[in-house]
C-alpha cells in the first residue's frame, strides 16, 4: 500500500472503471466482486494512476481490463512473478494481484507459494470457484472430490487444496475469507488487505454460473447465512447463528467445537485473536456441515515484506558508496601499455 | 615495453641466476594443467592467466571442469582442466594442442594426454601414481614407467613430497599440506615461463587474511616450486620459455571473463540508457555467473532477484520493465525454455527486455559444464504464435562487453525483448581486455511518455513511426492509465481485440518492426579477405577465433578464402546475403549440426556447407583448416 503523504483527490466508483463492455457470463459472481472492488477504492486514499492491477488467465484475470488503472494481464500462473518484478522496481505502486484456482493455485501455486513466502507487499484476490471457467469446465484444484467434469465424467478423484491453508503453510502474513455477494463484508476485507503490509492473502469464494452453480449455496445462501457462516472480528468471542452458538476450544482434545450460547453468555468461546496461528488453522480446516464457515480476517500479524527489506538493505549497501563506473571497469589488477616506439 | 600497473619483485623473463637452463625462445605456448577437481586447477590456471597478462602476453584461455563438484578423487571423470595459450602474437583461441601438459595424478594424465603437441612436454607428479591412482584411471601399469610416453618428453617427480617439505614448518596436517600442491606448480610453471610472483604473493596474502599459517605456508610452497625449477639439477626437458610481450593497442588492460564482462555490459547499458537496472536470474550452469557478478553491484542502481524458477525470473523482469527499469533475465538453454511463453508475453506487451543466454551442451540438461552453441533455433523460433525477436551474438569474452550494451540499446530504442547469446566457453574463459574510456559509447537515454493527450484519451500502442517502437508509460504517471496483456489488443488502444483484420496487422507490424532493425545495424563486414572469391568461412558466437586463425593459416598458404562473423544473427545485416553470394562456396563451421547454415540457406538461398561438432570441445583451428583445404580442393 501507499503512504498517505499528501492529499488525495477524492474519488467514486465510477471514477475507477474502464469504457470497456464487461464480458463475464450473466450472473457471474465476478461482477458482484468488481463492484465490490470499485466500492472499496474510492474509501482507500489512492489514486488510480498509483495502482496496478495485475492478472494471469482465466475469468478471473481478465479483471484489469475493467479498472481505470494501469494493468497487466499477463500468462497463465505467473501473475505473482510480474507483481513481484513491479513492485521490487517501483515499490510506490499499490500493487493488487488477481486470480483465480486453478490460475493461482495449480499452474501458479509454485509462484502463490514464493509470493507469499516473500511478502511482497501486494493485495491477492483469489476468486475461488472450484472449477476451470474459461477452458469449459474441468475440475480444478480446489474442487470437492466427486465433481463431475469433462475431465472427471465419473467424479473427481483428487483432494483439493484449501487456498488460505495453503497461504498460512506458505508463511502468509494476512489470510482472509469472504464471499462475491457479501456486498458489505468484502469491501471492509479489501480495505484491512490494503492496510497490511506485506502479501494480503484473500480467498473469494466466487460462483460460477455456468460451470459450478450453486456449489457454495449450502453456506452462501441468505436465508441460512447465519446458520452456516461465522464472521471473524478480532478481539470478540466467536460467536454465529444470531449469537446462540458459538466455537469453543476443547483444552483436552486441542479441537475446535460448535457450543450452544445460553442466555448470551460468551464466557466459554474462543475471543478472535488475529494474530493466533494455530487457531487461525483450525478455522481454516473446520469441515462444513458440523461447523459454519468461517469468513472475514482469519490470521493477521505483519512482518517485513520483502520489498521493504530490499530497500532498506539497498540503502544501507549503498551508503557513502559512490558508484564510480571507472573504477568499476579497472577492478582487478590491470595493467598499462604504453604506446612506445620499439614495443 | 608493455609495464604491469603493479610492479613485480623480481624482473620479468628467464632468470639469469642459479642452474643454467636451456632457454626457449617462442612466439606462442600453449599449457594445460590438469588435476582433481579437488586439486584446485582452475585456480591455478587463473593466476597464471593473471601473471601471464601481467607480464604483457596476449592470451586466450579454456577452463575444462566436470559437472560434479567435487568428484570422487582420482576418477577420470573427475579432472578438471585449465588450457591457456598465450604469446607475442595475437592470440584468438587457447589453443589446438598444447606444448606443456601438468599432470597432477594418473587420471589428469590419462584423459589429457590425448590432446599434447607429440614431442610436447608432461610435468607429472610421481607421488600421486600410486597403485590405487593407477587402477582408478584404468592403467594396469605405471605410464611413467613402461615408456608408453616415448613420444613426448616425461618430467616426472614428487610434487607431492615436495610439497609436503616445502610446508613442514608450517606444521599443517597432511590434507592441508597437500592442499598447497596447486601453489607448489604454479611456483613451476611461473619460473618456466619468467613470470614474476609478485601478484600471487598478493593475492595469497589476500585469499588468507584469516589464516597466516595457510598464507605462509601457501607462499611457501609456492617460492619452493619456482626455486625447484632455478636450482634443480634436472638435465633434459625443463626448460624455460621465453616469449616477448605481445604487439597491441596502447591503453589500460584487465583480463575478463565473459560473464564478468556481460555484467558490466549491461551496467553500461543501464548507464547509458540513464535506467535502473533489474536483473532476475535462478541459478543455472554456465550462466550464473552473470548473477553472482551483478548482484555485488548495488552501488550501480542494480537490483538482482534470484526467483524461484526461471519462469518466475523472466515474469519479474517483465514487471520491472513496464515498471520502467532495464530488464535483463539471464540463464542457459533449458532454462531459456523455460522462458518460452514469458518471451512471447514480451514480443506481444511489446516491452523492452534482454535475455541472455549462455549456451550449453544439450539437449535437456546435457551437458551442463560444456561448451555448445545449439541455442540458435530456440533463439531466432523458439515461441509459439509469430514472435520476431533480435538475436544477438558475442564472440569472445571482452566482445561481451560490447554486445551486452547493443543488447540493451536494440531493445530500449525498439520496445522489445532480444536474445544475447553467448556460452559457456566464452562465459568462463577469460583474455585481455581493453579497458575503454568512459565515454567512449554514445548514450541512448530511455524515454518515457508522460503528457496527457488532448481528448485525454491515451493509446499505449501508439508507435515511433520510424522503429514502429510503441510508446514506455512508467504506472505511476497521472492521466495515462492503460492495460497490456497477451492477449491480442487492438493496434493502438491496446484493448482486446480479436478481429482478424487488427491480428493480421498487428502481427505485420511487429515482424515488420523487428525486420527494420537490419537498417539500424552495422552492414555485414568481411573479417579476413576478400569480398568475393572461392570460398567464404561464415560463423557466429565463440568459432570467432578458431576460424578467423584457420583462415588466417590458409590465406598464408596462398589460399583465397575470406572470414565473415556474423554477430546480428536476427535480423541479419541486410547486405549479407548479397555479400555471400559473391563467393562460390560458403563453409559454416558450428557448434551444433548446422543451425546458422539452415538460417542462411533459408534467407538467401546459398548452398552453405555445414562443418559441425558437438564433442563440448570448441573447433581447434586444425579441423576448420582441413575443412577449408578439403572444400578448395572440390
Amino acid at each position: 500500500m501507499n503512504e498517505i503523504s499528501k492529499v488525495i483527490p477524492a474519488t467514486k466508483p465510477d471514477d475507477w472503471a474502464t469504457d470497456q463492455e464487461v464480458r463475464w457470463c450473466p450472473g457471474c459472481g465476478d461482477y458482484a466482486i468488481l463492484k465490490a472492488v470499485q466500492r472499496a477504492l474510492p474509501e482507500l486514499g489512492v489514486e488510480p494512476h498509483n495502482t496496478v492491477f495485475i492478472s494471469g488467465i482465466g475469468c478471473s484475470s481478465r479483471f484489469p481490463y475493467y479498472m481505470e488503472t494501469y494493468g497487466f494481464h499477463t500468462i497463465h500462473g505467473r501473475a505473482p512473478t510480474i507483481a513481484t518484478g513491479v513492485k521490487l522496481a517501483n515499490p510506490k505502486l499499490d500493487v493488487w494481484l488477481v486470480t483465480g484456482d486453478g490460475d493461482g493455485l495449480s499452474i501458479g501455486g509454485n509462484h502463490m507459494l514464493h509470493l507469499v513466502r516473500r511478502n511482497i507487499d501486494c493485495q491477492v484476490l483469489l476468486f475461488n470457484n472450484e472449477i476451470y471457467g474459461l477452458t469449459k469446465g474441468q475440475y480444478s484444484p480446489t474442487s470437492r472430490p466427486g465433481t463431475r467434469s469433462p475431465t472427471s465424467p465419473t467424479g473427481s478423484l483428487e483432494q483439493p487444496v484449501k487456498p488460505c491453508a495453503f497461504a498460512i503453510g506458505a508463511g502468509g502474513r494476512f489470510v482472509a475469507r469472504t464471499i462475491d455477494t457479501a456486498q458489505k463484508h468484502m469491501p471492509e476485507i479489501l480495505k484491512r488487505a490494503h492496510a497490511h503490509k506485506g502479501t494480503s492473502f484473500i480467498e473469494i469464494y466466487q460462483n460460477c454460473v455456468v460451470y459450478n452453480d450453486g456449489v457454495f449455496d449450502a453456506f452462501t445462501e441468505k436465508k441460512s447465512a447465519p446458520q452456516t457462516q461465522i464472521l471473524l472480528e478480532h478481539g470478540k468471542p466467536m460467536l454465529f447463528a444470531n449469537g446462540t452458538r458459538g466455537l469453543k476450544l476443547n483444552r483436552e482434545t486441542l479441537r475446535l467445537e460448535v457450543v450452544d450460547v445460553v442466555e448470551g453468555d460468551a464466557s466459554q468461546l474462543i475471543v478472535h485473536d488475529e494474530t493466533n496461528k494455530a487457531v487461525a488453522n483450525m478455522l481454516i480446516d473446520m469441515p462444513f456441515g458440523e461447523f459454519p464457515v468461517a469468513l472475514g480476517v482469519i490470521y493477521c500479524d505483519p512482518a517485513s515484506s520483502f520489498d521493504e527489506a530490499m530497500q532498506a538493505q539497498e540503502q544501507q549497501l549503498t551508503a557513502g558508496k559512490s558508484a564510480d563506473f571507472a573504477a568499476l571497469l579497472r577492478r582487478g589488477q590491470s595493467w598499462e601499455v604504453k604506446a612506445e616506439a620499439g614495443r | 615495453m608493455a609495464t604491469a600497473a603493479k610492479v613485480p619483485d623480481e624482473p620479468h623473463g628467464p632468470s639469469s641466476g642459479g642452474t643454467s637452463h636451456e632457454v626457449v625462445h617462442r612466439d606462442s605456448v600453449v599449457v594445460r594443467f590438469a588435476g582433481d577437481s579437488g586439486d584446485g586447477m582452475q585456480l591455478t590456471g587463473g593466476q597464471f592467466t593473471l601473471s601471464t597478462a601481467l607480464a604483457g602476453n596476449d592470451l586466450a584461455t579454456f577452463p575444462d571442469f566436470p559437472a560434479e563438484i567435487r568428484a570422487p578423487q582420482g576418477t577420470l571423470f573427475g579432472v578438471s582442466a585449465f588450457q591457456i595459450n598465450f604469446g607475442s602474437t595475437r592470440i584468438e583461441t587457447a589453443g589446438d594442442q598444447p606444448d606443456v601438459l601438468i599432470a597432477m595424478n594418473p587420471a589428469a594424465l590419462k584423459t589429457n594426454l590425448p590432446a599434447l603437441r607429440q614431442g610436447g612436454l608432461i610435468i607429472a607428479d610421481t607421488g600421486e601414481f600410486s597403485e590405487r591412482n593407477l587402477k582408478k584411471a584404468r592403467y594396469e601399469a605405471n605410464p611413467l614407467e613402461d615408456g608408453s610416453l616415448s613420444a613426448w618428453q616425461l618430467l616426472a617427480f614428487d610434487i607431492s613430497k615436495q610439497t609436503l617439505e616445502s610446508v613442514k614448518p608450517f606444521g599443517l596436517g597432511n590434507k592441508d599440506a597437500l592442499r598447497c600442491k596447486n601453489m607448489w606448480t604454479l611456483g613451476l610453471a611461473l619460473w618456466m615461463f619468467g613470470r614474476p610472483r609478485g601478484p600471487i604473493v598478493e593475492w595469497l596474502s589476500a585469499k588468507f587474511a584469516k589464516s597466516e599459517v595457510l598464507r605462509d605456508a601457501n607462499i611457501a610452497a609456492l617460492n619452493a616450486g619456482h626455486a625447484f625449477g632455478e636450482t634443480a639439477e634436472l638435465a633434459g626437458p625443463l626448460k624455460q620459455f621465453s616469449l616477448a610481450a605481445a604487439e597491441v593497442e596502447p591503453g589500460l588492460y584487465r583480463t575478463i571473463s565473459g560473464a564478468d564482462a556481460i555484467a558490466l555490459g549491461l551496467v553500461a547499458g543501464a548507464k547509458l540508457s540513464g535506467l535502473p537496472m533489474f536483473f532476475g536470474g535462478y541459478p543455472i550452469t554456465p550462466a550464473s555467473a552473470i548473477l553472482h557478478a551483478l548482484a555485488r553491484l548495488r552501488e550501480f542502481d542494480v537490483t538482482t532477484f534470484q526467483a524461484e524458477d526461471e519462469i518466475a525470473a523472466i515474469g519479474a523482469a517483465i514487471g520491472a520493465a513496464w515498471a520502467g527499469s532495464l530488464a535483463v533475465t539471464s540463464s542457459s538453454g533449458p532454462g531459456i525454455a523455460l522462458k518460452g511463453e514469458a518471451m512471447g508475453l514480451a514480443v506481444m506487451t511489446e516491452l523492452p527486455l534482454v535475455i541472455v543466454n549462455s549456451q550449453r551442451g544439450g539437449p535437456s540438461t546435457g551437458l551442463p559444464t560444456k561448451t555448445e552453441q545449439s541455442d540458435l533455433y530456440q533463439a531466432v523460433y523458439g515461441r509459439n504464435g509469430d514472435a520476431p525477436m533480435p538475436v544477438i551474438a558475442a564472440r569472445s569474452p571482452a566482445d561481451c562487453f560490447e554486445v551486452a550494451i547493443e543488447a540493451c540499446r536494440l531493445a530500449l530504442k525498439y520496445m522489445s525483448p532480444v536474445m544475447l547469446l553467448t556460452d559457456g566457453y566464452i562465459a568462463n574463459a577469460a583474455e585481455p581486455w581493453r579497458v575503454p574510456d568512459d565515454g567512449s559509447f554514445t548514450p541512448f537515454p530511455a524515454k518515457f511518455r508522460e503528457d496527457v493527450p488532448e481528448d485525454g484519451r491515451f493509446n499505449p500502442f501508439t508507435r515511433d513511426p520510424e522503429t514502429l517502437g510503441r510508446q514506455w508509460v512508467k504506472p505511476g504517471t497521472p492521466g495515462l492509465m492503460h492495460r497490456i496483456g497477451g492477449i491480442e489488443k487492438g493496434f493502438a488502444s491496446g484493448n482486446i481485440d480479436y478481429s482478424p483484420e487488427n491480428h493480421q496487422k498487428m502481427t505485420d507490424t511487429r515482424k515488420a518492426k523487428i525486420d527494420g532493425i537490419a537498417r539500424d545495424i552495422p552492414a555485414q563486414a568481411v573479417e579476413v579477405g576478400n569480398d568475393h572469391g572461392p570460398l567464404v568461412v561464415v560463423g557466429w558466437g565463440s568459432t570467432y577465433g578458431p576460424i578467423r586463425q584457420a583462415v588466417e593459416l590458409a590465406r598464408s598458404k596462398g589460399h583465397d578464402v575470406a572470414h565473415v562473423h556474423i554477430r546480428h544473427i536476427w535480423p541479419l545485416p541486410a547486405n549479407l546475403g548479397e555479400l555471400l553470394k559473391r563467393y562460390q562456396r560458403v563453409l559454416v563451421p558450428e557448434m551444433n549440426t548446422g543451425q546458422l547454415k539452415t538460417l542462411l540457406r533459408d534467407q538467401y538461398l546459398v548452398d552453405a556447407q555445414p562443418l559441425n561438432k558437438v564433442s563440448g570441445q570448441p573447433f581447434r583451428i586444425a579441423e576448420i583448416e582441413a575443412a577449408i583445404e578439403g572444400m578448395l580442393a572440390q
